[in-house]
């Protein structure tokens, strides 16, 4: 069957399996920064924005998101600058391998999309559903409240 | 102690140097890069836990439509080997072949498919029909070691195997003084048997390998490993090829722990890219990896302490069974390291004897994981210290104090016990342990909580502690060298074959480099772990990179700027030795610069042409190990047995840190999945030996809500012989969680757990026990 849906920015018109999902879907169509971490909804690293929610693509059916807007990690950059989660990610040490990042990253910017000034509590609860083996996690939940710091200081919105 | 020096860049929180690709999501793990034709491999399991084949028929599956090739002992080399990434002649036994007419856990390789696409892989598996002999299972230490247990490894051409016929791969014996004596002497003497469970690594990254051929026919895996260059050398030896035929590249990878310091796919991709010309991707599904990967040596240790009155030590007694599965990967040496990186610790008793054995079982099979069996000889050293300090009536922050190593100590056990054969003389040159103890007393509030059972409904609070030590790499055995070149514009290639896990030592490394060089870290251009183009490593294991590479990058970086003097000198009209690099150029004593750049394009294109850069390596003397006290504040509730770790603190010595962001970092990930370990992680068995929760779902490894208040605090301390100073910190972390929480559970509820994980169930049968 046919779908066509929008993936970071350009639409795209492309054959699938009935029984394709998604996460398949968008590394065949080259989207890399999509991870494979256990393929049963467990890990969050195969995380993207289904219209703007994070939802993980191993389990959406890639037919379900006929007519959608995709945004995977590789989608935040804005004219050459990166997301304010993806830089205070790296400047706070979120980051060790970076296979989960991407899942990790996209479920922060979901939300903050939802809830621009979250708790500590909050972002816990946001981003339980994505592991890390190798932070700790201390790390990346510093970052996202150094997104939402400089986010109060004039940052991006989305 | 020598003191720290000025850094400039050293000491700094710099950002990963592959951070911005990894923030973005650029195309840069094994399985991202995609090329025409590849071949995806799905490899069939053992569903027995000990068989022999009898007949095995393929022809079924190698009709079928897009398949490639199959691959079973029919038809692949019998070399014996191991799977362990070691320094050669390794310490494993060679007791694996890549498959065999006798299986030994469920989930060992029987074939393998190489199709177009995964499913037609998985399609053909099931058309392979297989005869098995069963034979009599093994499915614990006890029935291993029994009379007349049945023999795992009873074929003739394994080697390295303590006693094949007992199933026993490992056995080691050391003795300092005379324990006897010691207890005899002793006025109090307490003793503690703890088992540790089978436990996964679980990087989110499972094993995944990419093979092909390149222009000249030379085989090249792009792969997910810990040790690129034991892994170039073991597919060589398994498959029959010499070295110069492989290439092993290790792009950036998700995560290892040790389960990717082992060649498990290499070979299979390897030999079906031999045999078809075509790429083969082999990936782990999340179910292949917990069923079919490595994990942790569950273990079976006793410790018997005994004390003066005055606290002071007089023995300690360690015995350790170890289960390394159906095969011996790292079998012997993580046995003695449980012995090796704990007893030294506590140096103030004369008398001393580790033993223990490894033994086969027809079960998953264990390998390296982080904190490599100190892990599992801390929990009863550690409890057991807990129960002489209160028998004795002195504070167990006191008791470590009374009985810890100190600076310009050494410890008869560093000689006598290292990687599987005796080990090296050392003293210790730093130690901030002291301080350590007092930063994370104060931090937990240990004065105002120890003792005190704080109660809220069913929920009973209490404070533990413990502190321990590892080491910075194996020393006389581990090797590391770096190469630097320039560029004209002043800019470094540094060129490694340390493998960066995702622990940021790439990033490490061009510090150090940068701040011998007087450059900005972003003029080390890094390139690492490639065995076509950077120099030899023995890889990232045994909390080496740091302290033994980083060592042989500071060497290459001195050698890189003594040349830069010599072509500097006469420019500045000085002498060498009274030049210094800074800001990006050499400065003369009266303060006159030659910019690097101008250096560089000077020996490059105008007089006494050559090229600005050399090669250095570094084989360590010692191991200095980094220190750790541990306190963690818990609450259990007495009506369910559930444990919750309400605030952990670590205050670590590793030397100075290189990148404090990434040292906290190191400590942070060890330090949770510890608590993982202690109170969730357990791989469940059932009584065939099959793992019955092969997923994140069922093996709960922590999420964000699982975590406690973490304080990380990095007392520093300046090692000498170490680069800049600095020690290792990638693995003691994870050995403090379990004996901390056992210990804060004791101070509240007043029972002693001696079997991980510390689930609700095994808590709350403790209390009953207690409450009678």
């Amino acid at each position: 069957m046919t779908i066509t849906l929008t993936i970071n920015g350009t639409r795209r018109t492309v054959d699938i399996d009935p029984g394709e999902k998604l996460l398949d879907l968008l590394r065949r169509e080259g989207v890399m920064g999509v991870k494979v971490g256990c393929g049963s909804g467990d890990c969050g690293a195969c995380a993207v924005l289904v219209d703007g929610r994070a939802v993980n693509s191993c389990l959406l059916y890639a037919a379900k998101a006929d007519g959608a807007e995709v945004v995977t990690i590789e989608g935040l950059e804005r004219d050459g600058a990166l997301h304010p989660v993806q830089e205070a990610f790296l400047d706070e040490g979120g980051i060790q391998c970076g296979y989960c990042t991407p899942g990790m990253v996209i479920s922060a910017v979901d939300l903050l999309s939802r809830n621009p000034d979250p708790t500590e509590d909050e972002i816990r609860q946001g981003l339980s559903g994505n592991l890390c083996r190798c932070t700790g996690y201390t790390k990346q939940i510093q970052a996202v409240r150094k997104a939402v710091e400089r986010g109060r200081g004039g940052g991006r919105d989305d | 102690m020598t003191s720290r020096p000025e850094f400039s860049v050293v000491g700094k929180r710099e950002r990963k140097v592959d951070g911005r690709a990894l923030a973005t999501g650029k195309p840069v793990f094994v399985a991202d890069l995609r090329l025409p034709d590849t071949l995806h491999v799905k490899i069939l399991g053992s569903p027995h836990a000990h068989a022999r084949i009898v007949r095995i028929d393929t022809s079924a599956a190698e009709a079928m439509p897009g398949v490639a090739c199959v691959l079973t002992h029919e038809n692949t080399p019998p070399t014996r080997h191991t799977t362990a990434g070691q320094g050669f002649p390794e310490p494993s036994p060679y007791d694996a072949r890549m498959f065999e007419n006798k299986v030994r856990f469920i989930g060992d390789r029987v074939a393998a498919v190489a199709a177009e696409s995964e499913a037609i892989a998985l399609e053909a598996l099931k058309a392979i029909e297989v005869e098995y002999e069963e034979l009599e299972p093994v499915l614990s230490i006890d029935d291993a070691l029994r009379e007349g247990a049945p023999v795992i490894h009873d074929e003739a051409d394994s080697t390295g195997i303590y006693d094949a016929a007992r199933n026993i791969v490992a056995d080691v014996d050391i003795d300092v003084g005379d324990v006897s004596a010691g207890f005899a002497g002793s006025d109090v003497v307490v003793e503690s048997t703890c088992e540790t469970q089978y436990a996964q690594h679980t990087p989110i990254e499972t094993h995944v390998v990419l093979s092909y051929l390149d222009d000249a026919g030379r085989l090249v895996l792009r792969t997910s490993t810990q040790v690129p260059f034991h892994a170039r050398r073991i597919v060589a030896q398994t498959l029959g090829i010499p070295i110069r035929d492989i290439r092993v590249i290790k792009p950036r990878i998700g995560g290892a722990f040790g389960t990717k310091q082992e060649v498990l796919l290499e070979d299979i991709a390897g030999l079906v890219t031999l045999r078809t010309g075509r790429p083969t991707l082999i990936r782990l599904t999340r179910k292949e990896e917990f069923v079919a990967a490595r994990t942790r040596h569950p273990m079976r240790v006793r410790v018997k302490l005994g004390a003066g009155g005055d606290g002071v030590l007089r023995a300690i007694e360690m015995e350790a069974v170890s289960n390394t599965g159906a095969y011996g990967a790292h079998g012997l040496t993580v046995l003695a390291n449980t012995g090796s990186k704990t007893l030294p610790l506590y140096n103030k008793a004369p008398n001393a004897h580790f033993f223990g054995q490894a033994v086969y079982t027809t079960l998953p099979v264990p390998g390296a994981y982080r904190g490599y069996g100190a892990t599992q000889g801390y929990f009863p050293l550690e409890t057991a210290m807990d129960e002489l300090a209160e028998r004795l009536g002195i504070d167990p922050i006191e008791l470590r104090r009374l009985n810890h190593i100190r600076v310009g100590e050494g410890s008869p056990i560093f000689e006598k016990l290292g990687e599987g054969r005796e080990g090296v003389e050392q003293t210790v040159k730093s130690c901030e342990l002291e301080r350590c103890l007092e930063i994370g007393a104060e931090r937990i509030g240990w004065a105002e909580k120890r003792g005190k059972r704080l109660r809220d409904g069913p929920w009973v609070r209490g404070v533990g502690m413990s502190i321990m030590m590892q080491g910075s790499g194996i020393p006389m055995i581990d090797m590391a060298a770096a190469t630097i070149k320039m560029n004209e514009d002043g800019s470094f290639n540094l060129l490694v074959g340390a493998t960066d896990l995702g622990t940021g030592s790439d990033t490490i490394l061009a510090q150090i480099a940068a701040e011998v060089l007087g450059v900005p870290v972003e003029w080390i251009l890094v390139a690492s772990s490639d065995t076509d183009f950077t120099p030899f490593d023995v890889g990232a294991y045994a909390s080496s990179t740091t302290y033994v590479s980083g060592t042989a990058v500071q060497r290459a970086a001195e050698k890189v700027r003594d040349q830069i003097f010599a072509v500097a000198a006469p420019f500045l009209g000085a002498e060498a030795g009274a030049l210094h690099l800074a800001d990006g150029a050499v400065v003369g004593p009266s303060g006159r610069t030659m910019m690097l750049a101008d250096a560089c394009v000077r020996a490059m294109y105008e007089s006494d042409q050559f090229q600005i850069a050399a090669t250095a390596s570094c084989v360590p003397a010692e191991s200095p190990p980094p220190f750790l006290a541990n306190f963690a504040e818990v609450a259990v509730d007495t009506e369910t047995g559930g444990v919750k770790v309400l605030h952990y603190v670590a205050a670590v010595d590793c030397g100075v840190a290189i990148n404090p962001t990434l040292a906290e970092g190191q400590m942070e990930g060890a330090l949770v999945n510890g608590i993982g370990y202690a109170l969730t992680e357990e791989m469940q068995i059932s009584s065939r030996g099959r793992v019955r929760n092969p997923s994140l779902f069922d093996y709960k490894i922590p999420g964000m809500l699982d975590i406690p208040r973490l304080d990380v605090v990095l007392v520093e301390s300046y090692e000498p012989t170490g680069p800049m100073g600095a020690k290792s910190v990638g693995e003691i972390g994870i050995n403090g969680p379990i004996p901390t929480i056992a210990n804060a559970i004791y101070d509240a509820v007043g029972v002693r757990l001696k079997e991980t994980p510390f689930t609700p169930e095994r808590v709350l049968a403790a209390i009953q026990a207690v409450e009678g």
